[in-house]
């Protein structure tokens, strides 16, 4: 797989944005797809964007670090609940409020990257709980800043640069959020195959052979899951503009349960996966609930047996080694 | 002579109340091929690990260039030139032969700080990684996965990774453990190869390799060095005999 992607690399190599042009590309006619295939439902890309956002944040400290993390919704909620404060208090600009969402992400990602990026293994899973369900307790206790279970209501940021109106069906908030998703993504491409990416997925690998080329492992872990908040932070934020409320969901630990699912399914380590994986299970879920409100949690229980058993790997890494075995026999490769 | 490199003074390590390297003194020097060997047991590999920074010392102290590093961490001793390979390879295995070796060139040159686009393939930072594959002859493996390597193969990726990180004293242990025969003369070649001005300091059981490789050696033997020297008189001491024989002192050690 590796070898395909190195030659894909050199191929293209004469183009200077390759593999990020083409991700522009890809995106921007997959968000039209969604545009037209749920011309009535844009509320639900909407909020599915948001998530992936979340995904890709998992990824990068997971899938990229090794961190085994059940706390990432804490990050996401609290970017949400102080972008949903920040609207209130005035800042109605939605590309000020992805900031206030970004820099809130990154430091409660650093914070929470300071405790469990100390630890490996089960200790990390549980500081990662423990991390998670301190911030939903206080998310419920602390009513006056988040507003409780009753969640924060009535954020009604202004127009996107001034010019465009959120409106009713939701048009606004979902071209909105699919460039900044494509936006996000394209820098994050870059930014996994940097050397400081690359020092990631090497202490992933070995974190005790890392400190014996000279690398500061705690140090990096925190600064990655310092990025990855600020990525799960424009989620978060992203949500609450869209939305118009936070809710204690926000922060759930059934949340970040479900982004690591989302993660497993398309493969973890990519990007793609991140993206591909929360896609899919996302719209899987908002059609099956749809169609069987009875059973949907049942089928999808199933739906992720047979992904795991035939592709442990993810969805992603399944489909590079499929097109890796095809391709050679049509020719299709030089 | 030139100046000491590398300095022991009086090390000790202890587990408990077990005494692993008892009062180690020895000093390592520019350009030196010294031969660290002893019986199974004597403490070599707990020697090397207290060099390296992945045990403390209980007493005693290291200097490196005559700076003290006895307190210095992992990654400043790396930082300082101290570097070792490991008796079983560590190295990344879901990364390439060429990430693996980049990786270390980046580090060394601080680059890893970096968060945009990819190095790699940067002319300055491929002249070094590409030189350094083509010196231990695995230049035609750079895009091959490490987990699709052979054993001696990986051998000479840790020492590449090694040498990506210009070390002032490269300690490698038992380099040639686990190769087959026939490939263990392509690593015995490449340590060959190294840059004369290292320091060079291998620990190994293979005899034939330590009288090729070593101008010095260095005999452990319960914690003790009992012997420093000429290779030549090694085999003559009466005290390395003993110990080799296995009627050293009263006999507690293993083999």
């Amino acid at each position: 797989m590796s070898d395909r992607l190195a030659m894909e690399d050199r191929r293209s190599s004469r183009l200077p944005f390759p593999a990020e042009l083409g991700a522009l590309v890809a995106m921007a006619l997959a968000g039209l797809l969604g545009y037209l295939v749920f011309p009535d439902d844009l509320a639900f890309l909407t909020r599915l964007i948001g998530i992936v956002f979340l995904v890709l944040s998992l990824d990068l400290v997971t899938g990229y670090c090794g961190i085994a993390t059940l706390g990432q919704s804490a990050i996401f909620g609290v970017a949400a609940y102080a972008v949903g404060n920040a609207c209130l208090a005035g800042l109605v600009d939605p590309v000020a409020l992805l900031g206030v969402g970004m820099v809130a992400g990154a430091v409660m990602g650093l914070a929470s990257g300071v405790l469990v990026a100390k630890f490996q293994g089960l200790p990390q899973l549980v500081l990662s709980i423990a991390v998670g369900q301190l911030v939903a307790a206080m998310a419920n206790k602390l009513s006056s800043v988040t507003g409780g279970s009753d969640g924060l209501a009535g954020i009604s940021p202004g127009p996107v640069l001034g010019i465009f109106n959120f409106d009713l069906y939701g048009r606004t908030g979902y071209v909105f959020s699919l460039v900044v998703l494509v936006i996000v993504f394209v820098i994050l491409l870059r930014f996994v195959r940097s050397p400081f990416g690359l020092l990631c997925r090497a202490i992933k690998d070995d974190s005790l052979r890392a400190r014996m080329i000279g690398a500061r492992v705690y140090p990096r872990l925190i600064l990655m899951y310092g990025i990855s908040g600020a990525v799960a932070g424009i989620g978060g934020a992203l949500t609450a503009i869209n939305t118009g409320v936070v809710g204690l969901d926000s922060v759930s630990f059934e949340r970040s349960a479900e982004t690591l699912v989302m993660l497993v399914i398309g493969g973890a380590g990519t990007l793609w996966g991140a993206l591909i994986g929360s896609v899919v299970f996302q719209i899987f879920e908002h059609y099956v609930s749809a169609a069987n409100p009875f059973h949907w949690m049942t089928i999808l229980g199933l739906m992720l047996i047979v992904v795991v058993l035939f592709a442990p790997r993810g969805l992603v890494p399944l489909a590079v080694s499929v097109v890796d075995r095809i391709a050679p026999r049509l020719g299709g490769k030089s | 002579m030139t100046a000491p490199l590398l300095e022991l003074r009086d090390v000790c390590k202890s587990f408990g109340g077990i005494r692993v390297n008892d009062g180690v003194s020895f000093v390592v020097r520019e350009g030196d091929r010294i031969a660290l060997i002893g019986p199974n047991g004597a403490g070599k590999t707990t020697l090397v690990n207290v060099i390296s920074g992945g045990l403390d010392v209980s007493q005693g102290s290291i200097l490196l260039g005559g700076h003290d590093i006895t307190d210095f961490s992992i990654p400043q001793r790396v930082d300082a030139g101290l570097i070792r390979t490991f008796q079983i390879t560590r190295l990344f295995t879901n990364l390439t032969v060429a990430e693996n070796v980049a990786l270390a060139v980046m580090q060394k040159k601080g680059i890893t700080r970096k968060f945009f686009s990819s190095w790699i393939d940067r002319p300055n930072i491929r002249d070094q990684w590409m030189q350094i594959l083509g010196l231990l002859g695995i230049a035609h493996l750079a895009a091959a996965r490490v987990s699709q390597l052979a054993y001696g193969q990986q051998r000479l990726l840790d020492l590449a990774l090694g040498l990506a990180l210009e070390p002032k004293v490269l300690i490698l242990d038992e380099p040639a453990a686990g190769v087959p025969s026939d490939e263990s003369g392509r690593i015995i070649e490449a340590i060959d190869r190294l840059p004369p001005k290292i320091a060079v300091m291998m620990i190994e059981h293979d005899m034939d390799l330590v009288f090729k490789f070593a101008k010095r050696v260095l005999v452990l033997a319960n914690g003790r060095l009992i012997f420093e020297g000429d290779p030549s008189a090694v085999t003559h001491d009466s005290e390395v005999r003993r110990a080799y024989l296995g009627t050293y002192a009263d006999g507690r050690h293993t083999s």
